[in-house]
């Protein structure tokens, strides 16, 4: 077994059984019996969320614009709490550990700093997208089972939702090299309000058809790439509105006008790369 | 050649061994953090098999030089090598142990645990066997299912004694390892020490408690100010404080004396008349020579 597996494996002994993961569980069975319980009463009168005049969105239209409403929400809830998990796997994954005496055991052993970096990567990341899998296939069953909707795109969005967390992976971890445990905590979860910050402005800006305001959201995205793919998640599982129901889905919280691109993808790709790069001569420079 | 010349002896000779590099050796090696010294010069060797201790106040430069050594720290100057191989290479790091001044595990995982893990890291084939082994070594066998964070501090430091000492390494780097320990913690890991020197592992030991030190090391180097200010063997470094008899009107000193020179001053003296009940040589303890060399700091 290589370090890198060796490690990968370590950490994924530590997720399961660290409190932390205990905590998360707990939090995701309640999130989803909430969810439960939202999706019975939004199908069960869906004119409670008429907006406007009776006429412009018939009967077939809105219980399709409450499944995507929640479908989203439940994207939203699945990256933010899969955020939380990986925060707290990565946050002190580096300078936090060594400065606990947890990490020179393990770097004196023959396996390179960058084994070490990327078992940390692979551990952690695939806990986040199992976890993240999961709870969007949670979600999908439950609007399912409650509203009997299916949304067009199943792969992608769960695809994209999958690059986000592996970027917010990548991110808190090349953090957690360079800054002390809490430091990296409070900045992750600074740019994760920054990139989703960048979605509302990119709906906003879309709907009042404002390009400054698109620029800066665009801008925001090539930044934080992980927004990028969430909102072309969130825009995959809207995309079979029309109307005056695809209006009211875009202006919302969860609407989206980023339809994804394999230029992006590509983006996404490199980004990760850089991260690896710099995340690498940074602990390889660190002295311990 | 004719078929009959005889073949010179010394060309059947087996060739002569080649000498085992040293367990450590590091040659005017120099850190600096920032405008801050913190090694300067320092050239030591640990042979293999060799019990060295490294004494100096704090700050002076111990816990870098063996940091360096494993490859955590990167130095500015010199270079160190780990049994021929630099150190921080891969080969380096095969052949070394480690303890760190201040180290800790993973609260969720068990003593076993802990070693399988450095098991594989290490590359070690010692399976279930060197895990028993090494557990009833520093005394832990009845713990080796435990969670560490259930485990006391004096158990977790000999549980990292056994974490370095996985896959049969040919240098040991210890730091402070007695310092979260009792007094019997402490006799329990000299008798380790000296039971490690009898296999041939060479042991490169940090620690304050210089009696100790004097008590299983060979040699005994001291820093101060980032450097090497003495290095010799325990009773090189301490020095004679003369004789001391303890007779029927007192004790009586003779400072310039030696063990050589008690039969003749004990004749002397009992040909005076005086009763002698105890005779002993003083000699200074590591304690003194390290003060007289580093100052009161």
């Amino acid at each position: 077994m290589t370090a890198t597996l060796i490690i990968a494996r370590h950490v994924l002994q530590e997720s399961v059984r660290r409190r932390v993961f205990a905590v998360v569980l707990l939090l995701t069975v309640l999130f989803l019996a909430l969810f439960v319980l939202a999706s019975v009463k939004a199908f069960g009168a869906p004119s409670q969320f008429q907006i406007g005049p009776q006429n412009l969105i018939g009967p077939t239209q809105l219980t399709a614009a409450t499944s995507v409403t929640l479908l989203s929400l439940g994207a939203f809830a699945s990256l933010f709490l899969a955020t939380v998990l990986a925060v707290f796997l990565t946050l002190g994954a580096i300078r936090g550990d060594a400065e606990r005496g947890l990490l020179q055991p393990l770097v004196v052993r023959p396996l390179g700093r960058r084994e070490l970096l990327l078992g940390r990567f692979a551990g952690a990341a695939a806990v986040c997208i199992v976890y993240i899998v999961g709870l969007y296939a949670a979600v999908l069953l439950i609007v399912h089972q409650t509203g009997g909707h299916w949304p067009d795109h199943i792969v992608g969005p769960g695809l994209a939702l999958v690059a986000a967390i592996t970027i917010l992976v990548a991110m808190s971890l090349l953090g957690s090299v360079f800054l002390s445990a809490t430091a990296n905590g409070i900045a992750m979860f600074m740019l994760y309000g920054a990139g989703l910050v960048a979605g509302l402005l990119a709906s906003i800006g879309a709907t009042l058809g404002t390009q400054t305001v698109l620029t800066i959201a665009h801008d925001i995205e090539i930044a934080l790439p992980f927004e990028g793919f969430y909102s072309a998640a969130l825009h995959a599982l809207g995309s079979n509105q029309t109307g005056f129901a695809r209006v009211i889905v875009n202006i919302g919280p969860f609407g989206s006008s980023n339809a994804g691109s394999t230029a992006f993808d590509f983006w996404g790709v490199f980004y990760l790369a850089v991260i690896a790069v710099v995340a690498t001569v940074g602990f390889e420079r660190r002295d311990l | 050649m004719d078929a009959n010349t005889e073949i010179a002896p010394t060309a059947l000779a087996e060739p002569a061994p080649v000498p085992e590099p040293p367990a450590l050796a590091a040659t005017g090696l120099g850190k600096r953090y920032g405008s801050v010294v913190a090694l300067e010069g320092v050239s030591l060797t640990v042979a293999p098999g060799e019990l060295v201790g490294l004494v100096g106040a704090n700050g002076a430069g111990k816990s870098t030089l063996v940091k360096i050594a494993c490859g955590l720290v990167r130095p500015t100057a010199g270079t160190v090598t780990i049994c021929g191989a630099p150190a921080a290479s891969r080969e380096a790091r095969r052949q070394l142990g480690y303890l760190a001044e201040l180290f800790r595990f993973p609260g969720w995982s068990t003593a076993s645990e802990i070693l399988a893990l450095h098991q594989r890291l290490a590359g070690s084939s010692g399976g279930q066997s060197e895990r028993d082994e090494l557990l009833e070594l520093v005394g832990l066998s009845d713990v080796a299912g435990r969670r560490v964070e259930g485990m006391s501090k004096g158990m977790q430091q000999r549980l990292g004694i056994a974490q370095a000492l996985v896959g049969e390494p040919k240098l040991l780097l210890l730091d402070e390892p007695t310092s979260a320990l009792d007094p019997a913690g402490r006799r329990a890991i000299r008798a380790l020490l000296l039971e490690l020197r009898d296999r041939g592992i060479a042991v490169l030991i940090n620690s304050h408690l210089l009696g100790e030190l004097e008590r299983v090391c060979d040699r005994v180097a001291i820093l101060a100010h980032g450097k090497v200010v003495a290095d010799g063997r325990p009773h090189e470094l301490t020095q004679s404080g003369g004789v001391e008899i303890q007779t029927g009107t007192g004790t009586r000193r003779f400072p310039d004396a030696g063990r050589e020179d008690i039969p003749r001053i004990v004749a002397g003296l009992v040909a005076d008349g005086v009763d002698i009940y105890e005779v002993s040589v003083v000699r200074s303890t590591l304690e003194d020579a390290y003060l007289q060399v580093v100052g009161p700091e």
